[in-house]
């Protein structure tokens, strides 16, 4: 009965109580641990970082077990602890093209400066399900091999150098960084803040609107320019030494895309670009996110807003998951007040109609 | 009521000072243009959108030591929500928390106003969940804030219109539009239109949070609402042709609370606090004695 809901404090505290008690399982199963989350479920870590907005491995394994592998509820998580910490400042810009790469693939061209690195990937498996994981077989050494001094130039950079592809607008090291977590999100939005938007937004909607976009909805003619995947040294700038210095490194994902584009009454036609990077290792996202950064900069580009995936407010507006979960789930929370109003009225119209129309009824 | 030690390892009521100040500026432009939606950088809380969670900043950013918060779900304190963000307040700030309206300072609501007439040392916090009333008329934000700025509100009136056309009367039953002061026109919140009147003139401040959406809006004490309507169709609150089974109250919102599967039902109050002080007061509704306790509320 819905006035179950009245419960009050002891029913809260019970459920609480219960929900303790089931992320536990069978007791007779050895717990799991944080620090085995973080070192064997890595791109699930990946990913909670990525939407919670916070670059903490030790911190998303502890939000992963206590949301019982739920990953949005984990994020979500993250969010919250997020939102106690003091800001002290934003980082230099990370240079991805100084990047210790673990892995590097382009669909453009068959060799790069630097070489094909596959690194550790899905892509080639077999998706057999591996009964031998079940017992839990010794793991094989990696393959291993020197060091290779060569620099790994960003394929994008080699296209630019010919003038083939547009040129990224120049940094402006003290133009304010906008942040989207301290600031309400103001529309239209450029294409730092949209980019934000989209890094810490829903994997699962970022991934259906570029999606969309191969199937013709706000069609960009995409090539994987390059994929790569490693770590990076963050630095900040401080005041008091007058020079930057480095906090340490991180993992990221970044994915370039390389765009058609038929020119325009005044650019001629060259390649575009869309531009994708996470923590962690998140080819999916990164894809969608770069197949999405192109989609959106239609109006900028003189191409027709049509699809959903080029709406600016229709994508910003919805790709937070912790946002949408929220509000779609607090339609569990009671409305009986407002249902009260709704069941009136409908009594009332019901009613009025029944009285006002007995002769059409008996006629038929 | 009861005093709680607050929780170590965060600020008081949760949020930082610096957020707060942020918070309290959208607060203070909110008063200066009644009815008006300004944005802030709202936070991510410890619970979810959608569940109160500008309501809590709103109520976080104004709450002091010296207050006493009561929080209301549906005109409910015991609704497992509103005792979840009482408890939040509890361990985050310590204040004293009190079921009475009349004792109150802060009451953060969602859905109802009490029906206890507000003075002027309170202030009613509501949540918001979409605090655009043209919003279902218009999805866009950008296009919304431009009518806003036109104080272009002609799209609401044709709705308003067809609902008469459709159904012969205004069939919006909850979140019924208001217009403040003359100028902006104003979500109440989805609190039934019941409630509408007592938002005009209201002697308490009331202070609207739509955390999800990043907007706040205020009424300052004694500011005029007025619910949209035609000459020839005016705003009526919505009657009850039943007495609270409790209490026996004529004058209040009721709830209706199915009581088997063969159609039995009774209708009590559903603010449970002035339900309940009537009862003390000696008022006696139909079936009190015979009501389950869980409803009646002696359990507890």
């Amino acid at each position: 009965m819905y006035v179950a809901v009245k419960g009050g404090e002891r029913a809260i505290d019970n459920a609480h109580r219960l929900l303790a008690h089931a992320r536990r399982g069978d007791p007779a199963v050895p717990e799991v641990a944080p620090a085995q989350i973080r070192e064997q479920l890595t791109l699930a870590v990946d990913r909670v970082m990525t939407e919670g907005s916070l670059y903490d491995r030790d911190l998303a394994a502890i939000a992963i077990k206590q949301a019982r592998g739920d990953l949005v509820e984990a994020a979500f998580l993250v969010r919250a602890f997020r939102s106690t910490l003091p800001r002290f400042g934003a980082s230099e810009p990370v240079d991805t093209a100084a990047m210790q790469v673990a892995r590097r693939v382009s669909a453009t061209f068959k060799d790069i400066p630097g070489g094909q690195v596959l690194g550790p990937t899905f892509d080639y498996t077999h998706r057999l399900v591996d009964f031998l994981l079940e017992a839990g077989a010794d793991v094989p050494e990696p393959a291993r091999a020197p060091a290779d001094e060569t620099a790994m130039p960003r394929v994008t950079d080699l296209l630019g150098h010919d003038d083939l592809i547009e040129r990224n607008p120049p940094g402006d090291p003290d133009a304010p960084v906008p942040d989207l977590t301290r600031e309400p999100l103001d529309l239209p939005a450029g294409r730092d803040l949209r980019l934000q938007n989209l890094a810490r937004g829903d994997e699962g909607f970022i991934l259906a609107l570029g999606y969309s976009t191969q199937r013709g909805f706000g069609r960009t003619h995409p090539f994987a320019g390059e994929i790569r995947l490693g770590e990076v040294e963050v630095e900040l700038f401080s005041e008091d030494l007058g020079f930057a210095v480095p906090l340490g490194d991180i993992t990221v994902t970044e994915c370039q895309m390389v765009n058609q584009f038929k020119g325009s009454a005044t650019e001629p036609p060259r390649f575009t670009r869309g531009y994708g990077l996470a923590f962690g290792h998140c080819e999916r996202k990164t894809m969608g996110m770069a197949l999405v950064d192109r989609a959106l900069r239609a109006g900028e580009l003189g191409e027709e807003v049509k699809a959903p995936a080029q709406d600016e407010e229709f994508v910003l507006m919805h790709s937070d998951n912790v946002q949408a979960t929220g509000f779609v789930e607090h339609l569990k929370l009671p409305h009986y007040v407002d249902f009260q109003a709704e069941l009136g009225l409908i009594r009332e119209i019901a009613g009025r109609q029944a009285g006002d129309e007995p002769l059409k009824e008996a006629a038929e | 009521m009861t005093v709680h030690q607050t929780a170590s390892g965060y600020n008081f009521a949760y949020l930082d000072e610096q957020t707060k100040r942020m918070i309290r500026r959208a607060i203070l432009k909110a008063i200066a243009i009644p009815g008006y939606q300004v944005p802030f950088a709202s936070r991510e809380m410890p619970m979810p959108y959608g569940w109160g969670t500008g309501g809590v900043q709103v109520t976080a950013a104004i709450l002091g030591s010296g207050d006493r918060l009561k929080v209301i779900d549906q005109g409910a304190d015991d609704t497992t929500n509103a005792v979840s963000i009482r408890k939040f307040f509890e361990k985050t700030s310590g204040v004293e928390t009190t079921t009475h309206t009349a004792d109150a300072t802060i009451i953060q609501t969602r859905h109802r106003i009490p029906e206890k007439t507000l003075t002027a040392d309170q202030v009613l916090v509501y949540q918001v969940p979409i605090p655009e009333p043209l919003r279902f008329l218009e999805p866009r934000e950008t296009e919304t804030r431009v009518m806003h700025a036109l104080e272009d509100y002609g799209l609401m009136h044709v709705k308003l219109y067809e609902d008469i056309a459709t159904h012969g009367h205004i069939a919006t039953t909850y979140a019924y539009p208001v217009k403040v002061e003359d100028r902006y026109v104003m979500d109440p919140s989805p609190t039934p239109k019941f409630d509408n009147p007592k938002m005009n003139d209201c002697a308490a401040l009331q202070l609207f949070g739509a955390g999800r959406e990043k907007r706040i809006y205020a009424l300052p004490p004694h500011t005029k609402v007025v619910s949209l309507d035609f000459e020839d169709h005016p705003f009526e609150p919505t009657k009850f042709d039943h007495a609270c089974a409790l209490c026996g109250a004529t004058h209040t919102y009721l709830d209706e609370v199915i009581t088997d599967d063969a159609g039995g039902r009774m209708f009590v109050c559903s603010d449970t606090d002035h339900c309940e002080e009537r009862r003390a007061e000696g008022h006696r509704g139909e079936l009190l004695g015979e009501a389950p306790a869980a409803i009646a509320g002696a359990a507890e």
